[in-house]
């Protein structure tokens, strides 16, 4: 027996309907042909709470509509009616997984309306957080991908160094989850003593993981055969669906906000964009254990180069009345899924006067997952959507 | 493509078999960061209740409540803050504005409870585990602030350039300046309460924050018709409590209020505050006296309709405020643009008028439907130790008086002025501008029974007296004037070990073995004042009903037991400015309740 042969997926079409112009197929329920299957929000392959409405013809996916909703809580319409102060407990649960880019990118924006810069150290300090939450997102992210392909070891191990640095965030932060640190004007404390020694541990316990990990889940037929080639994004879509991240970067195009347009502390640090070549789940995966290697190098060099004491706020308005000269700025920053921006117009009054969150899921998990989801088996279907790397909430802002 | 490397590589996995797990045993045990931000905790005697929490929080998960055992009281409202966990978001905003540092959070994260009730609870009150922890999230440091606790200075002369001048010394606030330091308020209304005129200090420095001051100027005239005068000498009981100065500078709420009535020229007052018509209603109120609290009553019930006529018996209107307080802390422009607004509603003040030898209180009642009287307190009180029949033993309200109607003061080379309060730094440094003027230097001593720190006296007060050249020598009491043929030589003092008992009631005490001589050829006493009321005379004494300290009985409405007589002013509270202006109001709806009622 061949074992090329074994994982082989029949590739005969003709029994499958064509494809109209717009690469769907025209379904008549009536039929009885089709299959009309809800996948989510409750399944626990999808990545949070939304819902993918399939069109099956056996077990392929012959049409699919997203429908998002599910956890929707109003992020931008609250914070129209709280003061600016206010809106810094709220905006990091947009993302849950990665809450410090909302922290960034809302004190960022408040910062540069009301034309205030911030202590040295405490950007050096949000450089680190940034990347920190970059490594955890990822870990957290690299269960899950392994996870919709049935390999539950890889998770506890991801998890166990995400964790690692969950701890790091606790004694940094004051909080695992929702760190609630990127204050308008700085942040909300330096480094604790023993800080770097800590870190150094992690990172050592990560790269040993990743060892494992790239043996286990990287070099492994199953995953190979269920992933090369499977969810492909043709470079064409990148600027079209505006595609961002590892999902473009994956495609071969090096598009990175940390190196595009340089934010916080990244013009001094030496890194170059992870890129790959072949637009599959495999490749975007394999982009994204190198980009959470790159993000270990990084929190070292960046350990290295920051000083240790100084201001970390620079002192604001009362936040009780803060109000923020009239104008609007978008400031992005590359998070773990593409560019993350906040959109911020004031009125000059104590309240904003609105804020829009660019979350790349949106156009991941939205657009573009119902163009590629077409053809695949509904075996595939979260580890395709998983490969996307799409965080539901930050679409319903 | 599947190579037999990618087969056998996934098996690697499993020398895991023989190791031992990484997960925590018992996770439940683990003992959360120091920083964390877990329980909340309230230092519960520090706690002012002042409700910033309550203002940040964005959950609406705190709110101040009343505690068993905490009175309300100057500089704090008796309530304190109870946190309910079904809404908390552990974001320690809370923590980060508290004003007093009180609040914070420990690191305990575990609280297991059947009833969902016990979650909503009020930190130090109600008594938790964590309650002392020293591990949590606290404020990260005295560079982190959410708000300014530095005090906005206001530029001022500095002593070289004041000393022989009676030019006012503080220069008033900039735009800018006052912008700045009204952004500072937290708006938690603590100096409301404190206040006795309970002014709307929030919403005029919330007015000065919003440059809207024809805003501030009507609030500020809501509850104090003397805003320029108040915003240079009033005592700022508001700003001792301010919750902002309990960790920092309090705010300058005195120097904003000045701010404001500075910036409106008095052409304009009758538009701003909308006074340009209004309705007489045929009534007449007699007013005695044209201090603080005279002149409120009229500028209240002028505005309800009445006609008063207040009978001053000096030649100019303001009281103690122009005889008592020196130029250099309150100009006579300031006072006349407040009094001036006042006249132009109507009022007519008739100077040189002495009521009891110019006019009758019977025929006043006669001619007015009331009559009000705050005529202050402007006997000058003595010590009585020997040696103060002497001429050159003054009183320093005479002397203080006679400054303002441009009499020549007996100044002397060396003077030692018996007194710790605002009054007797005053005298000591008109007296030590003086002796600058005279003779080109300072020597003059100014002792208290009190120590520094019971002084009753502004400690800016005592400050800038020191900066003059003054001397100021607190913890002595005198025992008698020494005067060598005929003239004064210096005052004998005696060690004051305390001035007040345990119930804080006046009785000083002395070490006898400890003795001082101050030098002076001659001396001023300033221990306080006292009331004349000899115009209250007749059948009118005989019906007024006083109390065994010989004050008269007011009700609330400040209305004597005689019903046509309102009194106020310091005769019943103070002595200040700001408590004359609140009574003075009082007594306005008072005599307005009363006259409505008699019809």
């Amino acid at each position: 027996m061949n074992i090329r042969n074994l994982f082989k997926i029949a590739e005969d079409r003709s029994q499958y309907p064509p494809l109209n112009s717009q690469g769907k197929i025209d379904v008549d329920l009536t039929s009885h042909k089709y299959l009309k299957m809800w996948h989510g929000p409750q399944h626990p392959g999808i990545t949070g709470n939304m819902s993918l409405e399939l069109t099956l013809l056996g077990d392929e996916i012959m049409d699919c509509e997203t429908h998002v909703g599910y956890l929707h809580r109003g992020f931008e319409k609250l914070m129209e009616r709280r003061k600016y102060i206010q809106c810094f407990p709220i905006v990091c649960r947009i993302t849950v997984p990665e809450p410090d880019y909302n922290e960034y990118c809302f004190a960022a924006a408040l910062e540069e309306l009301s034309g205030i810069e911030i202590p040295e150290t405490a950007v050096w300090i949000r450089t680190l957080v940034l990347e920190m939450a970059r490594l955890q997102s990822y870990l957290m992210w690299m269960g899950g991908q392994a996870g919709a392909f049935g390999m539950g070891v890889i998770g506890q191990w991801a998890n166990y160094c995400r964790d690692l640095v969950l701890d790091r965030f606790e004694e940094l932060t004051g909080g695992r989850i929702y760190h609630m640190y990127i204050i308008p004007g700085g942040v909300r404390g330096l480094l604790p003593d023993g800080f770097e020694g800590r870190m150094e541990e992690t990172l050592k316990t990560i790269e040993k993981y990743m060892v494992d990990i790239e043996k286990v889940m990287f070099n492994n037929a199953v995953f190979k055969k269920r992933s090369v080639g499977m969810g492909y994004i043709d470079p064409s879509w990148i600027n079209q669906f505006g595609i961002t991240g590892p999902n473009a970067r994956g495609a071969g195009v090096p598009r990175d906000v940390r190196k595009d347009y340089p934010y916080l502390k990244y013009p001094e640090l030496d890194f170059e964009p992870v890129v790959g070549k072949d637009s599959d789940i495999y490749t975007r995966a394999d982009v994204r254990r190198r980009d959470l290697l790159l993000s270990v190098d990084l929190i070292r060099q960046i350990l290295s180069k920051m000083p240790k004491d100084g201001d970390f706020k620079a002192p604001t308005p009362n936040v009780l009345h803060w109000k923020v000269a009239p104008g609007e700025t978008y400031i992005r920053s590359e998070c773990t899924r593409g560019e993350f921006g906040y959109y911020m117009v004031s009125d000059g009054t104590e309240y904003p006067r609105r804020i829009n969150v660019r979350g790349p899921s949106y156009t991941h998990a939205v657009a573009l997952l119902e163009k590629m989801i077409i053809n695949a088996n509904l075996a595939d279907v979260a580890g395709l959507m998983t490969s996307l790397h799409t965080y539901p909430p930050e679409i319903e802002r | 493509m599947a190579r037999i490397k990618d087969i056998l590589s996934p098996f690697t996995a499993w020398k895991n078999l023989v190791k031992e797990p990484v997960t925590i045993k018992e996770p439940l045990k683990r003992e959360a960061a120091p920083r964390y931000r877990g329980f909340h905790q309230n230092k519960i005697d520090e706690c002012i209740g002042c409700g910033t929490c309550e203002s940040i929080c964005q959950n609406a998960a705190i709110d101040l409540v009343p505690v068993e055992g905490i009175e309300t009281k100057d500089g704090d409202s008796g309530l304190r803050p109870r946190i309910d966990y079904g809404r908390c978001c552990w974001c320690a905003l809370c923590v980060d504005v508290c004003t007093t540092n009180s609040l914070s959070l420990s690191n305990h994260f575990k609280w297991v409870d059947n009833d969902p009730d016990v979650f909503r609870f009020i930190p130090g009150v109600d008594k938790k585990e964590w309650d002392n922890e020293e591990k949590g999230y606290r404020k990260p440091g005295p560079n982190y602030e959410l708000y300014s606790k530095d005090r906005v200075h206001m530029a001022e002369l500095k002593p070289e350039e004041r000393d022989k001048s009676f030019i006012e010394i503080v220069q008033g606030y900039s735009k800018e300046q006052a912008m700045l330091e009204a952004d500072r308020c937290v708006e938690c209304g603590i100096c409301v309460a404190t206040c006795p005129a309970h002014m709307g200090i929030p919403e005029y420095i919330r007015a000065v924050r919003n440059d809207d001051l024809n805003e501030g100027l009507r609030i500020l005239y809501d509850t104090n018709p003397l805003p320029e005068i108040c915003g240079r000498i009033c005592t700022h009981k508001c700003e001792t409590v301010c919750s902002v100065g309990s960790t920092g500078d309090p705010l300058s709420i005195r120097w904003l209020k000045r701010y404001i009535a500075d910036q409106q020229p008095a052409e304009d007052y009758k538009k701003i505050l909308e006074t340009e018509n209004i309705q007489k209603n045929g009534k007449r109120v007699a007013i005695i006296g044209s201090g603080p609290s005279g002149l409120s009553a009229a500028h209240y019930l002028a505005l309800m309709g009445y006609e008063c006529v207040i009978f001053e018996k000096l030649p100019e209107a303001g009281g103690m405020m122009r005889y008592g307080i020196p130029e250099y802390r309150l100009p006579y422009d300031a006072l006349d643009k407040d009094v001036k607004y006042i006249e132009s509603l109507g009022v007519e003040i008739r100077y040189n008028q002495t009521v009891g030898k110019d006019i009758t209180l019977d025929q006043l009642n006669k001619d007015f439907d009331a009559v009000f009287a705050g005529t202050g307190l402007h006997l000058g009180r003595s010590t009585r130790i020997p040696g103060t029949d002497h001429a050159d033993v003054y009183q320093a309200v005479d002397l203080l008086r006679d400054v303002t109607l441009g009499k020549e003061l007996p100044v002397m080379q060396k003077i030692v002025v018996i007194g710790g309060g605002n009054v007797a730094m005053d005298i000591t440094r008109t007296l030590a501008r003086l002796q600058n003027q005279k003779f080109g230097k300072v020597s003059i001593i100014a002792t208290s029974l009190e120590s520094e720190d019971e002084m009753p006296a502004d400690r800016e007060e005592i400050a800038e007296a020191r900066e003059e050249g003054a001397q100021v020598i607190p913890g002595w009491g005198p025992t008698s004037i020494k005067i060598v043929d005929g003239k004064i030589v210096g005052l004998n003092v005696v060690k004051c070990t305390s001035v007040f008992d345990e119930e804080r009631k006046f009785s000083p005490k002395f070490d006898e073995s400890e003795t001082n001589f101050f030098e002076g050829d001659m001396v001023v006493e300033s221990i306080g004042q006292g009331m004349d009321l000899s115009y209250i005379s007749g059948e009118i004494k005989d019906n007024l009903k006083l109390d065994p300290r010989g004050r008269i009985v007011v009700d609330k409405y400040y209305q004597s037991s005689i019903e046509w007589l309102f009194v106020g002013g310091d005769i019943i509270k103070g002595p200040d400015v700001i408590n004359g202006i609140a009574n003075g109001h009082k007594a306005a709806i008072g005599i307005d309740r009363y006259l409505n009622s008699k019809q």
